[in-house]
């Protein structure tokens, strides 16, 4: 590994202002950024630490205004969090299952969007929850929807000098349930072969909205819109769930590698998808 | 049938002892969990500098021409080498070096350490340097220049036999059942074992299954990564630091490796992160030590993970096709077994040991075994625990199953049926000894396991038994009597799983003495005589028996040296329980620890010693009991359920037998599920992490339970049998019978990772 500078940023502006000198990123926990500058994945000069940002450690569970979390936040600080637990059990399912515990202590959901892996495990998530990522940078502030915020493997539509500082997620209405499910052959320590990201809306025995996300199967993660509109005005039955789930198959883009065949992993679509509507709609009779 | 109430971890013990089979603690234990004990990573020296290895992007390639300058130019850089560096290769194509057991070809020795005219696979070392940080030599292998003729390569044993395949070596003639023919192939060898008539076989059966199997390369994945340390003196003597399973084979392969006498050379063993049978081959020592020859510096060389999978040997991918006929009434009349290993670059893939054991757990009259040794552009494959007998179970249990299934009989009642015993022929020629195949079947069939209830849909419950020769060899063992009566043991054997408490147990009990007041030392190798690797499961087996013999040799010294005290005749001496007694007079005691008091005014100091070559070893069979669940779904298999029988002959130390039980089920549950090197077409690895390559992790298995059966070796002084090795044989058949149970699928090929087993499922019409 090369010779590098690391500075610790205390603001926004700061950070920005590092940043957009070019050659640099950001280090929120580091469990993605250490290892990919170990294995030359990109050569920078500078790591810009965003971890002491007060904006970047935020997080606030309110029921009427939803969640808003730092973009540094790591994955304990949520899933020890009664408020969001209660409120985005879909969430916390990818809160918890990223990594082992020592990397729980360190990983951020914001480091796991800006990593840009198509395997990630909170984006589908965010993208079922409606997520929108809060950007800041020279130009001043944006906002994107987190389904548009991956681009291509380890690329978003961050520009030079911009920096994540937190992602928000609407309150969850009466009568919704979110879900995350990856299939890993291992059960730890392992990387998804197919990912899916789910939440529904009922009234009264009828989908009113759902969103359907998938994980590892294209080069971003991919918001399958379709399948989740098919759901809204149908009965809550397994013929509409097993619809809604072909449908995510038959979207998803896998390529055949180490990790299985295309065959399989769109199999696996359909199965994740079917499985996880199937608890998210447990949750939503749950949460009137 | 009796169930028979076997509690977790049961000992069948059929002789017991003082010390022998009780549970000490470890003489390394305090070392090893206050992290002091020294790895080969650990090691240390003022001036030591770092080596790295740039290695080739090509599975197969002609080296034009190698340019180190600019990397020798960059600041920080001290050095570069290449195989010119070395005594040439080439030189003497067809000249053979004695490293073990094994008769080597120097060119294949030293091209394994760097290529010289060809690079044979992906991460095949081609050049080094050593730079005064670890980061420097590794950013400065980027600056190397190498002009690469990309060749054609081959990667599995099936298409290295086809007659269009990629040649590897020009001057490699096969050789045909024994003689040495002109046809330069890939076939390295081709061998056949022939016992009774097997048409005659096959035609008295009912019922005859043949089936076709491929399994994967797969790694020993051992913790500690390869390393060495190495500095050569201005006088040209060379020291070696690192941790390895066989210090002497090392030694000698760095000696024939640099054109150095043996005497020249000092391997001082660290501490060891397993093996496996990985860490036999010399890799970075003498890269360090030729690195250590241009700078003046101790030159340190530890692998990455990628380094360790792509570059040190794995045991290879296999192609198997097995047949047998059984009467209907169950007797196996018939057995034929066509074995194709994969050597990877250089000969010497484990097919002679398939089979030696593909049919060994059973007692068949008529038999054919052909065996091929095929060169394949993968890194040269190395020993992994039982090598080549897991690959052959794999089939054969699958097919013993079928037939079992076939016939209506319990797989077990089958098995027991045709078990090989005492006196059973081998069709590979040797005539069985005192053999335990029955009394561990026998263990299966009563146990608790065995004959619980499986409920539950896709769940399955399979076994399999299995065999393995274990090795010996070598050993030398010296005892010195300390003035307080406590006794410093000094080995050649590396320790990986607890051996120095093995061996000084056998010692203590000879003398009659505490394990503890022996204080055992892995020694380096000039301080001890020619002691043969830790592989074979051996360890506890050879190296005990020369404690044994050295404590019996420190037991004749002490009667003798109480004889000329007392000024009595020797024979009426007795040394018991660390009391030298008289067998006439009962006033005349002494302790162990007074008489060695007096060593030293008495005539001198007394060193028991011994060395020797066991003449005979001691085989071993094992079985695996597993329940598992398979999700038809996503194809995942849930292992629910494992017990392991093992005959250990006599366990020494229990505990560790358990160990190495437990240890071995868990790599063969890896190798069964999930292991495998995921080669991409032009023979790269993609799976080259731990991450990728998936070894079980602690939340994929179940706790193992143990059975050690014990019937004793008829050789060993306490009937000991190796056990490091023979548990892993059976976990992959034992699944994939299981798997077979639960979902009526039968897997032919390793992995069964959960993709294949949808794919089966998809094919079963599922
Ligand atoms: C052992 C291990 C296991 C893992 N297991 C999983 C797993 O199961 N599932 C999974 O999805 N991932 C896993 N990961 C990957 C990683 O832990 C996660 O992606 C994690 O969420 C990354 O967060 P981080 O805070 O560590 O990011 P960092 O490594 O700090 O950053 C990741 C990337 O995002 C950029 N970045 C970080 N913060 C910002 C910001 N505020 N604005 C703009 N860019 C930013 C960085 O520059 C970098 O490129 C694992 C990693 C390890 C080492």
């Amino acid at each position: 590994m090369k010779w590098i500078d690391y500075a610790r940023t205390c603001s926004v502006q700061e950070a920005v202002d590092l940043l957009k000198e070019g050659n640099a990123r950001p280090l929120a926990g580091g469990t993605d950024i250490l290892v990919n500058l170990r294995v030359r994945r990109f050569d920078i000069d500078t790591l810009v630490d965003v971890k002491d940002i007060p904006e970047l450690n935020e997080i606030t569970c309110d029921p009427s205004e939803g969640l808003t979390l730092g973009a540094a936040v790591p994955c304990y600080s949520i899933y020890t969090n009664e408020a969001v637990c209660a409120a985005y059990p879909g969430l916390i399912d990818s809160a918890s299952l990223i990594g082992g515990t020592q990397i729980q202590g360190r990983a951020s959901i914001g480091g796991n969007l800006c990593n840009a892996a198509p395997s990630a495990d909170a984006v589908p998530a965010l993208i079922a929850l409606g997520a929108v990522a809060n950007v800041a940078g020279p130009g001043g502030t944006r906002q994107v929807a987190v389904e548009d915020f991956c681009t291509a493997p380890g690329q978003t539509v961050l520009e030079e000098g911009e920096l994540l500082v937190s992602l928000h997620m609407p309150p969850p209405a009466k009568g919704s349930g979110a879900q995350y499910m990856r299939f890993i052959p291992r059960n730890e320590m392992d990387i998804a072969v197919a990912g899916a990201g789910v939440s529904v809306e009922i009234d009264n025995g009828t989908f009113k909205s759902a969103r359907i996300a998938l994980a590892s199967v294209a080069p971003t993660p991919l918001f399958v819109r379709e399948a989740g509109d098919s759901l809204v005005g149908q009965p809550v039955n397994e013929e509409s769930v097993r619809a809604a789930s072909a449908i995510a198959r038959d979207a998803a883009k896998p390529i055949t590698d180490m990790r299985g065949t295309k065959e399989y992993r769109m199999h696996l679509c359909e199965v994740l998808t079917r499985r996880g509507l199937n608890i998210a709609i447990e949750r939503a009779k749950e949460n009137k | 049938m009796a169930i028979k109430n076997y509690e977790p971890n049961m000992v069948l013990a059929t002789t017991e002892y003082e010390v022998v089979g009780t549970r000490p603690v470890r003489h390394d234990g305090t070392d090893k969990v206050t992290g002091r004990a020294q790895y080969g990573a650990d090691f240390t020296s003022t001036g030591l500098i770092f080596g790295a290895v740039l290695r080739s992007p090509h599975a197969h390639a002609r080296i034009r021409s190698i340019d180190v300058s600019k990397a020798e130019a960059q600041p920080g850089v001290l050095a570069a080498v290449t195989a010119k560096d070395f005594p040439r290769s080439d030189a003497s194509p067809d000249e053979y070096v004695q490293l073990g057991e094994l008769n080597t070809r120097l060119g294949y020795l030293r091209d394994n350490i760097l290529a010289s005219d060809k690079t044979l696979y992906k991460g095949q070392p081609v050049a080094a340097v050593a730079a005064a940080n670890a980061h420097v030599a590794h950013e400065a292998l980027a600056l190397i220049e190498v002009d690469y003729e990309v060749l054609p390569s081959v990667l599995t044993a099936p298409d290295g036999m086809k007659d269009d395949a990629p040649i590897l070596h020009d001057h490699l003639k096969t050789e045909e059942l024994g003689e040495l023919t002109d046809r330069v192939s890939n076939v390295a060898q081709h061998f056949q074992h022939v016992l009774g008539n097997l048409e005659e076989g096959l035609a008295e059966a009912d019922v005859v299954i043949e089936r076709e199997f491929d399994t994967a390369t797969v790694h020993q994945g051992y913790i500690e990564p390869h390393n060495a340390t190495a500095f050569w003196n201005k006088d040209g003597k060379v020291t070696i630091w690192c941790s390895t399973q066989g210090p002497f084979e090392v030694r000698d392969a760095s000696a024939a490796s640099l054109n150095l006498d043996i005497a020249d050379i000092k391997l001082v063993p660290m501490e060891i992160g397993g093996g496996f049978g990985g860490k036999f081959e010399p890799y970075g020592a003498p890269v360090a030590a030729m690195l250590s020859k241009k700078t003046g510096h101790t030159v340190k060389i530890i692998m990455s993970r990628a380094e360790d999978l792509q570059g040190t040997g794995p045991t290879p991918g296999s192609n198997l096709r097995i047949k047998m006929g059984a009467t209907r009434d169950g007797k196996i009349t018939a057995a034929q077994a066509h074995l194709a290993f994969e050597a990877g670059a250089f000969p010497g893939s484990p097919v002679g040991a398939a089979a030696m054991t593909v049919f060994a757990a059973y007692d068949v009259p008529n038999v054919v075994i052909d065996g091929y040794d095929v060169v394949v552009n993968k890194p040269k494959s190395g020993a992994y625990r039982a090598p080549g007998a897991t690959q052959a179970a794999f089939g054969v249990e699958t097919v013993i199953d079928e037939i079992a299934e076939k016939l209506g009989h319990d797989p077990i009642e089958l098995r027991l049926m045709n078990a090989a015993k005492e006196g059973t022929r081998r069709a590979d020629g040797p005539i069985n000894p005192k053999i335990g195949c029955v009394e561990v079947l026998e263990a299966m069939r009563d146990h608790p396991h065995y004959n619980a209830p499986l409920e539950g849909p896709n769940r399955g419950r399979g076994v399999a038994v299995g065999f393995w020769i274990n090795g010996a060899g070598a050993s030398a063992c010296t005892i010195m009597v300390n003035p307080d009566g406590s006794l410093t043991l000094s080995e050649g054997s590396a320790d990986i799983g607890g051996t120095r408490t093995s061996v000084a147990m056998q010692a203590a009990e000879v003398l009659g003495i505490p394990v503890e007041k022996i204080n055992p030392q892995v020694v380096d190798t000039d301080s001890v005589g020619y002691t043969s690797g830790t592989g074979g499961s051996s360890v506890t087996f050879k190296a005990g028996w020369t404690a044994y013999e050295a404590a019996n040799d420190i037991k004749r010294q002490m009667i003798d040296r109480a004889s000329k005290i007392w000024e009595v005749e020797p024979d009426t001496l007795d040394l018991q329980a660390g009391e030298i007694t008289s067998k006439v007079d009962s006033e005349l005691r002494m302790s162990f620890a007074e008489l060695a008091g007096q060593l030293n005014d008495t005539g001198g100091p007394v060193v028991g010693s011994c060395s020797l070559t066991p003449p005979a070893i001691g085989g071993a069979y094992a079985g695996s009991i597993v329940d598992v669940e398979v999700d038809p779904e996503t194809g995942k298999v849930t292992v629910l359920r494992f017990t392991c029988v093992q005959d250990a002959g006599k366990a020494i130390h229990p505990s560790y037998v358990e160990g190495q039980m437990q240890g071995g089920s868990v790599q063969g549950i890896g190798w069964g599920l999930n292991e495998e090197y995921f080669m991409n077409e032009a023979g790269g690895m993609m799976n080259s992490s731990l991450l990728d390559y998936r070894m079980p992790v602690s939340l994929d298995v179940p706790m193992i339970d143990t059975v050690i059966v014990e019937v004793p070796s008829a050789t060993h002084p306490y009937g000991a049998r190796g056990v490091g090795e023979v548990n892993i044989v059976t976990p992959p058949a034992a699944i994939a019978n299981g798997i077979y149970r639960a979902v009526n699928i039968r897997m032919e090929k390793l992995p069964m990772n959960p993709g294949a087993v949808v794919e089966a499922v998809w094919k079963n019409g599922g």
